[in-house]
């Protein structure tokens, strides 16, 4: 039997998989702002193996305490309050990892991402997914994404947005969708995003803003 | 080492190094100039080979340089001793560890109560100083031991001033920094809360002008009222709730007159007492006005961020969630700018309800953030991990290559 290894070679470490799909839009030498970084897996992962140097922004003191203890550079805050004292452009990547749906001002929160950062990279559950309509559909309920527990009110999602609707949102802040991805999917350009809104759970959206 | 034979142990015990002198002095932001410093001060630990293992610990208002052990003048033990020492987060079985007293203290630096070139004691006569001067005096003190870099610059309160001023006056030469529970200006409230400090200490008759000491007087009682007016503002009501509340001391009734009735009282009243035993009235006064002067950003432009600009320095800022002396927003503040200006920081807010003095009380996720911190930092330093170097603090471990 045979255990996978990491792109390095180095023994296998678990790694999740929306990680490691956002991690292939970072590249050496970014500087990373990573918003809602819990407790720095996601940094860690950037830092060794794409040589990003990152930033934390992190509301929980223990995620905020673990990250430093960890020697990753983390500042406890809130996004939706905390991202206008950034400078314009002071990054090179800034990343919401599933927390879009958390935010209470997620257009907001993406704009000023837009402003400080060059690129956005946005992971999100895709409430587009067939699995989401059909079971709307026939059962007459939300269904819950990315949680084993079944009860609509389980998976933290405070705002349920599909593909097509973040695309929307992206739109009318004049950003473009420069590359898409399902998790465990292979990269796309944005002519996949109805195919995506249909099959993938999760999905990865990298934003620039329109070149003039 | 020319160190040891220059530091001068005096009567009391304390070591010294002179850092100025009539051919050297030391400027002042006032424009007045010391011809005679000596800055008091100790350390612990060993300074590595290749001197890259020093931490400055600067004291806040009412401390000294007695950080990690027994003060020999008052008897008083460590005032860090959950941070300082073998084993703790500043660990001094790796890292060179240095406190001074302040420029203008009264531990063994210069300062109002040491006696000019003429024989007379300073008093009021003392030249103003700023937080500035006394990171300028540290500074020319490591210069007077060869030591070029600072690994780590911690402290709390004006001591966190002190790190913040470290980190722009000595720049490029503090790989990492700890400003604790502290501000880059001082506010509007605290300055009010001090000048009341200092009202109360000019109005004992026994201030005389600042010349008590060379007419054999002392003017404790003022110095105990602003102590206490102070000690109110470093804990949080919560926690004064907790520990006295409305409760009574040593009685089952009201008294009615203006005896201590109420444990609180009893508690300020003793905070008063016991420190007019080991403080120089006029210290306070210059301290508390080096903090009131205290406003970084004021000196770069009016933008804090310029202050910071271009510093390679990795900072770490803490608050504590119930300090309305040094409130969080303070804190952010300084975080705010450290970003704007592009700076490597982490920003870490204690929840705790003991108020401003949590930073030198027992607190285990402070003191695990500030571990963590500091051994990520020592990695990135390429120092030896924390058991190498106890391995070789006992003499038992192999020199690194």
């Amino acid at each position: 039997m045979t255990f996978p290894t990491g792109p390095s070679g180095g023994a296998f470490r678990a790694r999740r998989a929306d990680h490691v799909a956002i991690s292939q839009f970072v590249n050496e030498g970014d500087l990373v702002l990573d918003v809602g970084c819990g407790d720095g897996q996601l940094m860690q992962l950037l830092q060794s193996e794409r040589g990003a140097r990152t930033r934390g922004l992190e509301v929980e003191q223990a995620g905020v305490n673990r990250c430093v203890a960890r020697g990753l550079s983390v500042v406890q805050g809130d996004a939706d309050n905390d991202l206008p004292v950034y400078p314009d452009r002071a990054f090179d990547v800034a990343i919401l990892s599933k927390t879009i749906q958390e935010l209470a001002r997620p257009k907001f929160v993406m704009g000023e991402l837009a402003r400080i950062a060059r690129r956005v990279i946005v992971s999100f559950r895709n409430y587009g997914h067939w699995k989401v309509r059909t079971a709307l559909l026939t059962t007459g309920r939300v269904p819950s994404l990315g949680s084993s527990n079944p009860d609509w009110w389980s998976d933290g999602a405070r705002r349920a947005c599909s593909a097509r609707d973040l695309a929307d949102l992206a739109a009318d802040l004049g950003l473009d969708i420069t590359a898409a991805c399902a998790v465990g999917g292979q990269p796309a350009d944005a002519s996949a995003l109805k195919r995506l809104n249909w099959s993938a759970e999760e999905i990865v959206f990298v934003l620039e803003r329109h070149s003039q | 080492m020319t160190t040891t034979a220059r530091s001068l142990a005096s009567v009391d015990g304390l070591q010294r190094l002179t850092i100025a002198t009539p051919d050297r002095p030391l400027r002042l932001d006032n424009g007045r100039a010391l011809d005679h410093v000596e800055i008091a001060y100790e350390t612990w630990g060993k300074l590595s080979p290749a001197k890259d293992n020093v931490v400055i610990v600067c004291h806040a208002l009412t401390g000294d340089q007695f950080a990690a052990s027994e003060n020999p003048v008052t008897g008083r033990p460590a005032w860090w001793p959950t941070m300082v020492g073998p084993g703790k987060p500043v660990d001094t079985n790796r890292f060179f560890v240095i406190s001074t007293n302040v420029l203008g203290g009264c531990m063994g630096s210069t300062g109002p109560a040491s006696r000019r070139p003429d024989g007379h004691v300073w008093g009021a006569d003392f030249p103003h100083i700023t937080v500035a001067d006394m990171v300028r005096a540290q500074i020319a003190l490591l210069d007077e031991m060869g030591i070029d870099d600072v690994f780590l610059a911690i402290g709390g309160s004006i001591g966190g001033m002190q790190v913040l001023q470290w980190t722009v006056q000595a720049r490029g030469r503090v790989f990492a920094a700890i400003p604790i529970a502290t501000a880059a200006r001082q506010s509007a409230q605290n300055i009010g809360f001090y000048e009341v400090g200092r009202q109360a200490i000019m109005a004992d008759p026994n201030w005389c002008d600042g010349a008590y000491v060379e007419q054999d007087k002392r003017p404790d009682r003022g110095l105990a009222v602003a102590r206490m007016a102070a000690h109110i503002t470093y804990v949080s009501e919560p926690a004064l709730k907790r520990k006295f509340d409305r409760r009574l001391q040593d009685r089952e009734a009201l008294g009615f007159g203006f005896d201590a009735d109420f444990q609180i009282e009893s508690y300020l009243r003793h905070q008063g007492q016991s420190f007019v035993d080991r403080f120089d009235a006029n210290s306070y006064l210059y301290i508390t006005r080096a903090m009131d002067y205290f406003d970084l950003a004021a000196d770069h432009g009016g933008q804090l961020a310029n202050a910071f600009r271009g510093l390679d320095t990795r900072f770490c800022v803490f608050s504590f969630s119930s300090d309305w002396h040094y409130t969080p927003e303070e804190s952010r503040n300084i975080v705010q700018a450290l970003n704007a200006a592009g700076c490597d920081v982490s920003y870490v807010s204690i929840e705790t309800d003991k108020g401003h003095d949590a930073f030198l009380l027992d607190e285990p996720e402070f003191e695990a953030a500030i571990t963590g911190f500091i051994d990520a930092i020592a990695e990135a330093r390429d120092l030896p991990p924390a058991d190498e170097a106890k391995a070789m603090a006992r003499g038992k471990g192999k020199a690194r290559p």
